[in-house]
């Protein structure tokens, strides 16, 4: 299967698939972040399956469009999505979080294709795209710069620098995707700090913003597909997600931040991912 | 020494497009000629040091060599955080350049001094460190900086040093330069120290004294031959710099000198005080407030060569 041409329906079949290799490397590896990282798999999905430019060996090539996971801990699903898109076979997964493996907790550049920026603290991601994104422009290449955020990395002051001057800089090559998940670390995230209106600080600040469902490919795929939204401004979609989408005991629940699913919850997770 | 810099900074990007500079909001009427002779190769990020850190890395990632510029304590401490992870854990080509080592930016307060800023950044793995003697000394390290593959933080004085070699030099990265040569103390001094490292040998020569002043403007790596010599060979060995005592280069030799086992060497660090400096004052008068003029150094040096009964 070319898994750059896939369809819509081949795509929400590898957004199951995924999760459960997210449930499963957090069950087998007793790690946390399982919710952060269902909360963003479609995201992913949508872009590595078809809205970006991209190739297994070719990724990093100049012409190519750059992916940065600037919620780091998210990684799970990143990994599980670049071992489904043939960047890397499957079995590696089982190298997540053990000694000596080659994937680790967040995600670090070099360790296998695809990561190219190490992340992991709140905040860098947008920082280091935006440099990307002035190179792009300045070698009139086509690339295109994702960057997947969390909304409680909004609460970094660094993010707004980004912000602002990617406006200033007219980088209509800069994609951001904020996994809106509403959820942060020690609590809801309009509880923890006021990042609500989240769509017009973005707009405020120069971006063209659109929101979307987060869990629709679909809707997100026809999105992302009309980027820049506008000629000469960055682009930021407002993805409504839920923290642990697809586990119906993980949804919308603080605890699966943390928590680590038992053998019994892992088996009632795979009951609701069913392969259809 | 910063004017050293723009300038060799202008010939180099004349002939490497790769070369951008970053400024955070700094550099009004110093940079200007840089800006308006390559527009496409220089960025105001605005009052954003973070920013400018993280922006710098993508801009390597993507094949640039990026030099950043700003105060010493912005340049470095503000965004520290993107100087580990985004520069250095990427090994990127970006040149982190600071003005205004020690008390350079005297009357603007400690919020603008700059005395732990080797500390930390000699203690992040993949960067190298490079303080500059004079504007000869700054204009090559400007040009082996860009040509240097991985982080660098050059630390620079402000306007006005004097310039202390006579012609241009082949300036190497950890490598010393020996000003003047000598055979029984050796001064070892680092970044804008040095016109008064020379000053202190000329008073110490006077007095029947030989003395030998280096100039080792690599704080990471060291040079290490050099320096080995300079322990083994000298009665006494002052390393001088205008830096905090802690975690500077009077650090930096002392652990190396530990780790080499060298029980017999003589080694007093010359440098700035633990504690911060809220005196108003120009750069020569906090300079003095901390027994870092010529005067001072050269007492401490032959009150202490007393103490070692070395005379």
């Amino acid at each position: 299967m070319n898994k750059a041409q896939m369809t819509l329906r081949e795509i929400k079949t590898r957004t199951t698939i995924i999760r459960r290799h997210v449930v499963q490397m957090a069950a087998e590896a007793k790690t946390s972040h399982v919710g952060s990282a269902l909360s963003c798999v479609d995201i992913l999905c949508a872009l590595y399956f078809r809205v970006m430019k991209t190739h297994p060996q070719k990724w990093d090539e100049p012409d190519y469009d750059r992916f940065i996971l600037s919620k780091g801990h998210g990684v799970m699903a990143w990994f599980a999505t670049l071992a489904e898109r043939d960047f890397f076979d499957v079995s590696l997964l089982k190298e997540y979080a053990v000694d000596g493996g080659r994937l680790g907790e967040h995600p670090d550049h070099g360790t296998v294709p695809g990561i190219k920026v190490t992340t992991g603290s709140l905040g860098h991601g947008l920082s280091v795209g935006l440099g990307m994104a002035i190179v792009k422009k300045i070698d009139q290449s086509p690339s295109r710069i994702f960057v997947v955020l969390s909304d409680g990395e909004c609460n970094e002051g660094s993010v707004w620098e980004a912000v602002m001057y990617a406006a200033h800089q007219k980088l209509d090559n800069l994609v951001v995707i904020i996994d809106f998940n509403k959820m942060q670390a020690m609590g809801r995230s309009p509880e923890v700090n006021a990042i609500e209106p989240l769509a017009e600080k973005w707009k405020a600040f120069g971006w063209a913003v659109e929101e979307v469902d987060g869990h629709n490919i679909e809707n997100m795929v026809t999105t992302l597909e009309r980027i820049p939204f506008m000629k000469g401004k960055p682009s930021v979609v407002i993805a409504h997600t839920v923290l642990g989408k697809g586990v119906s005991f993980m949804e919308d629940d603080l605890l699966w931040h943390y928590q680590i699913p038992s053998a019994e919850q892992v088996k009632q997770a795979f009951e609701e991912l069913k392969l259809l | 020494m910063r004017n050293a810099f723009v300038k060799r900074l202008i010939e180099l990007a004349e002939r490497d497009k790769s070369l951008m500079l970053l400024t955070g909001d700094l550099g009004f009427k110093v940079l200007d000629q840089f800006r308006d002779l390559y527009p496409k190769q220089f960025l105001n990020i605005g009052v954003a040091e973070a920013n400018m850190a993280g922006i710098a890395a993508g801009l390597a990632l993507e094949g640039k060599r990026p030099f950043t510029y700003s105060i010493a304590p912005f340049a470095t401490m503000r965004c520290y955080e993107q100087i580990r992870n985004d520069i250095c854990f990427h090994k990127a080509n970006v040149k982190i350049v600071s003005v205004g080592g020690g008390y350079s930016y005297g009357n603007n307060g400690p919020t603008h001094h700059a005395l732990t800023d080797i500390a930390i950044m000699r203690v992040l793995p993949e960067m190298t460190v490079v303080c500059p003697g004079d504007p000869v000394e700054a204009a090559g390290a400007t040009e082996a900086a860009l040509n240097h593959e991985g982080p660098v933080y050059l630390r620079l004085g402000r306007s006005n040093e004097v310039v202390l070699h006579e012609k241009d030099l082949d300036f190497k990265i950890g490598k010393g330069i020996i000003l003047r040569e000598g055979k029984e103390i050796a001064l070892i001094s680092t970044g804008n120290m040095l016109e008064i490292s020379l000053k202190a040998a000329d008073v110490l020569c006077a007095s029947g004294l030989s003395v030998r002043v280096v100039s080792l403007h690599t704080v990471k790596p060291l040079d290490e031959p050099l320096l080995k010599e300079c322990l083994e060979n000298f009665p006494a060995v002052f390393t001088i710099e205008e830096h905090s005592i802690l975690g500077g280069l009077g650090s930096a030799v002392g652990e190396f000198m530990v780790s080499q086992d060298i029980k017999q060497a003589k080694l007093k660090c010359i440098a700035a005080p633990d504690y911060t400096i809220h005196e108003v004052g120009s750069h020569e008068y906090l300079r003095k407030i901390c027994g870092l003029t010529s005067d001072q150094i050269t007492y401490t040096i032959q009150s202490t060569i007393k103490e070692w009964q070395l005379c």
